[in-house]
């Protein structure tokens, strides 16, 4: 009769050591170093951090994403990057409304005669969206969508740390290589990476080389991305490397960035204060949630501790 | 229990007027006041509490989102994240709804558990059981109606996959599909009926869930003894204040659970592709339903094979409703006398076996059928080269570490170039999750079989006399005399 029971417990034991050794198809994220500090029962958004990173997405990523659900007015809401306890009205303070003016927006309502003006963005305008539609978006990348950014760090396993690792995770700009090959007469120019060189992998690096990689025409290699390499590895397709290809090139380099606060622009420092703007345009009210949060488990353990005793008191008479 | 007598006398001119027409203050007090429950109900009976603060919670809750929820494919999506943002507490509405999904099925789990650890199912109380079934089931299809509605990745091709299952149905099913579905496949108008069907169904369980209560006190609790009451003063104490306190302690512990996931892991039981809004054109690579669904979810996966005129899927969808309607009948599957599974030793391994089945069976649920079960024990996998040869379709296999590339390397350059070959890599095999959900699958049956069988020869424990005697034996070396 234990047999059942036995072999019930074995299966589970099994299945623990299943998990151990689960492995996706692309990389798993990584912190940046020194880990998020939004995070536990009491982390916050380091702002300074937040405030660099709308930067970065104003002058590197809103060149092609949209982020359709937040607002100027969002900045400086409390929780928010610009937020100024003077003005708890966001869309009275001047900084907010100067960042708003920066962007060139199409009115969403239409002037007295009838027509759809261009004019400077207030505060209670969606951040401006760099294409009119989908259509015009693939049309000017290749084909590719690229993601509205608003919720990205919820919409992705790993959140902010995907983000991070996919920023920092292309390959060096040494790394790739031109060849050319003559295939039916006709002369054929690829762009290849050699893996074998490639130490960002980690484990997954293969042993000896070269074992390339050919990037197809208008896409760019990360191990971070969701994909499938193996019809474009030319070595042993049992270790064809992990993650696959994306449209967006590499965007971050040294100095892209101008910090009006001093801090150095490196690919480390920009991509860590973008995930972490993206991090709380995807989630807002952490702060509040915390708070709030922390007044609840405070109220919820005294009820329990006040319920447990009364709970003894009331029984104490009855055995059961 | 319904033939206790009414200990209620009104107090007032105005209670007494009231009585006499109307005698609602007596009902209210006879059945949660006074109510005689037996005194040895331990903490697995605090879940009926629990779960009628779930029910509270989401009708509360979903009310207050229905009135800024937008049922439309273009702004649903945007419309749950304008009350996370610009609805004042909108977060933690939302988060409370989200999660309460998630908090009412774990409680209903537990709860369902427990009547079938001491045999709640048994007479007399089937009726109360099989009201408990439905209720059961409406939850469920609360919870995929509502999962709908926030309109991410997961909403679409979840009910995609789940409408399609009425299709394998014969004759009737694609017919029955798009009347479900208001049309050829999803669009506004099946989010626009989801939406009221889901503001319509936690009203029709809080309609059988008083039914189940009324059926719950018309023979009275059972209790972990199995045992029924024979001596109201002795077995039992009244509900208030003893149980009120007993359950408002636990109530109160689990509300520290539920906080801790709406406030420190929101998102933690979600999916990240909910927070993309859905797109008929991007199926996303692994479908899966939320945790509380998975154990079924593996049950309708694990049939691959076709049974006779059957096909597979529609088994599949027939064994997947089968596990849940098997509980309908079990009051009569169980041939067994007693109750409890504290005196049923050899029924009692197979209940823990089968807690164990629907826990594999969920972890089945999660995982791609395909993949090994333990990865370690998968050997390495092979290289097949594949060319044509004289017009025909011809592979070759290479078996081994690098050495095994270096040679189907080799083989494939011996070849000529019109032989056109490719290399692949076949896994080796191995024991996947699709054969681990089978057998599960048939586990799970197999327990409520198996049940039927045990309690014809089962030797089972001594019942004690009473449930006063068997809280008396259970303290007896500090022993007080009981009130």
């Amino acid at each position: 009769m234990k047999t059942f029971r036995i072999l019930a417990i074995s299966l589970a034991g099994l299945a623990f050591a299943g998990l151990a050794h689960a492995a996706g198809g692309a990389k798993h994220p990584h912190e940046p170093e020194g880990g998020w500090p939004f995070e536990g029962a009491t982390g916050e958004y380091d702002l300074a951090s937040v405030q660099r990173g709308y930067a970065v997405y104003k002058q590197v990523c809103s060149s092609c994403h949209s982020m359709k659900l937040l607002s100027y007015r969002n900045l400086g809401e409390k929780g928010g990057p610009f937020y100024d306890p003077a003005y708890p009205n966001p869309n009275d303070n001047p900084f907010v409304k100067a960042l708003a003016a920066e962007n060139e927006i199409v009115s969403p309502t239409p002037n007295d005669a009838g027509e759809y003006d261009l004019r400077p963005a207030t505060p209670a305008d969606h951040f401006r969206s760099p294409f009119p539609n989908a259509a015009a978006a693939r049309a000017a990348n290749g084909g590719a969508l690229p993601p509205d950014l608003s919720v990205i760090t919820k919409a992705r396993h790993g959140g902010a740390s995907y983000v991070y690792s996919l920023l920092t995770g292309y390959p060096d700009p040494d790394m790739y290589e031109e060849r050319t090959l003559e295939e039916n007469g006709e002369t054929v120019y690829q762009t290849v990476i050699d893996m074998a060189k490639f130490e960002k992998l980690g484990e997954d690096m293969p042993h000896h080389g070269p074992a390339y990689l050919i990037q197809p025409a208008g896409q760019y290699y990360n191990p971070f991305m969701a994909g499938d390499t193996k019809p474009n590895y030319l070595g042993d397709p049992r270790h064809a490397p992990p993650g696959g290809f994306l449209a967006m090139a590499p965007q971050l380099t040294p100095g892209r960035v101008e910090y009006t606060d001093g801090t150095e622009a490196t690919v480390e420092q920009m991509a860590h204060d973008v995930a972490q703007f993206l991090a709380w345009a995807g989630d807002p009210k952490l702060q509040a949630r915390k708070e709030v949060g922390l007044a609840t488990m405070v109220y919820l353990a005294i009820l329990a501790i006040l319920l447990w005793f009364s709970y003894k008191r009331i029984w104490r008479k009855v055995e059961h | 229990m319904s033939g206790h007598e009414s200990s209620y006398t009104p107090n007032s001119a105005f209670e007494r007027w009231l009585d006499k027409r109307l005698p609602i203050i007596r009902f209210a007090n006879d059945t949660a006041i006074n109510f005689p429950t037996p005194k040895n109900l331990n903490y697995w009976y605090v879940f009926g509490g629990i779960l009628a603060v779930c029910l509270a919670v989401q009708i509360i809750t979903g009310v207050i989102l229905a009135m800024h929820y937008e049922a439309s494919v273009d702004g649903a999506f945007a419309s749950v994240e304008r009350i996370m943002r610009d609805v004042p507490y909108g977060w933690l509405l939302r988060n409370i709804h989200a999660n309460g999904a998630s908090m009412f099925f774990f409680a209903v789990y537990i709860h369902m558990f427990r009547g079938l650890y001491y045999g709640s199912y048994k007479a007399p109380r089937e009726v109360l059981w099989i009201l408990g079934c439905v209720i059961f089931l409406l939850m469920i299809a609360t919870a995929f109606l509502g999962y709908m509605l926030p309109w991410g990745q997961m909403s679409y091709h979840g009910a995609n996959v789940i409408t399609s299952l009425f299709g394998a149905i014969p004759l009737v099913g694609e017919s029955l599909q798009t009347w479900l579905l208001g049309g050829p496949s999803i669009g506004n108008q099946t989010l626009q009926r989801f939406f009221s069907l889901h503001y319509l169904l936690p009203f029709m369980i809080a309609a059988v869930v008083i039914l189940h209560i009324w059926a719950l006190h018309v023979p009275g609790n059972n209790n972990p003894t199995g045992v029924e009451v024979q001596d109201v003063q002795k077995d039992t104490v009244p509900f208030h204040p003893y149980y009120t306190v007993k359950d408002g302690f636990a109530i109160a512990v689990f509300l520290i659970l539920f906080a801790y996931f709406v406030f420190y892991a929101p998102n933690a039981l979600g999916h990240a592709d909910q927070s993309i809004e859905a797109n008929p054109l991007v199926t996303p690579a692994h479908i899966v339903p939320e945790w509380y669904m998975l154990p079924f979810y593996a049950i309708l996966r694990a049939i691959t094979f076709d049974l006779g005129p059957i096909d597979a899927k529609l088994l599949g969808v027939i064994f997947m409703f089968a596990a849940i309607a098997i509980l309908f009948v079990l009051p009569w599957l169980d041939t067994s006398k007693v109750k409890s599974m504290r005196y049923r030793p050899v029924a009692r391994q197979f209940f823990l076996g089968f807690v164990a089945v629907c826990f594999l069976l969920g972890w089945c649920g999660a995982a791609n059928p395909d993949d090994a079960v333990i990865k370690s024990l998968q050997g390495e996998s092979s290289l097949v080269v594949s060319y044509t040869a004289d017009g025909a379709l011809a592979t070759s296999t290479y078996k081994g570490g690098d050495e095994a590339y270096e040679a189907a390397r080799a083989f494939m350059e011996s070849l000529p170039a019109t032989a056109a070959p490719s290399l692949e890599a076949v896994p080796a095999p191995t024991f996947q999750f699709r054969h681990l959900s089978l057998i599960l699958t048939f586990m799970y049956f197999g327990y409520f079989i198996m049940l039927f069988f045990i309690g014809l020869g089962e030797k089972t424990k001594p019942l004690p006399e009473s449930i006063h005697k068997s809280v008396l034996r259970a303290h007896k070396p500090q022993s007080v005399p009981a009130e």
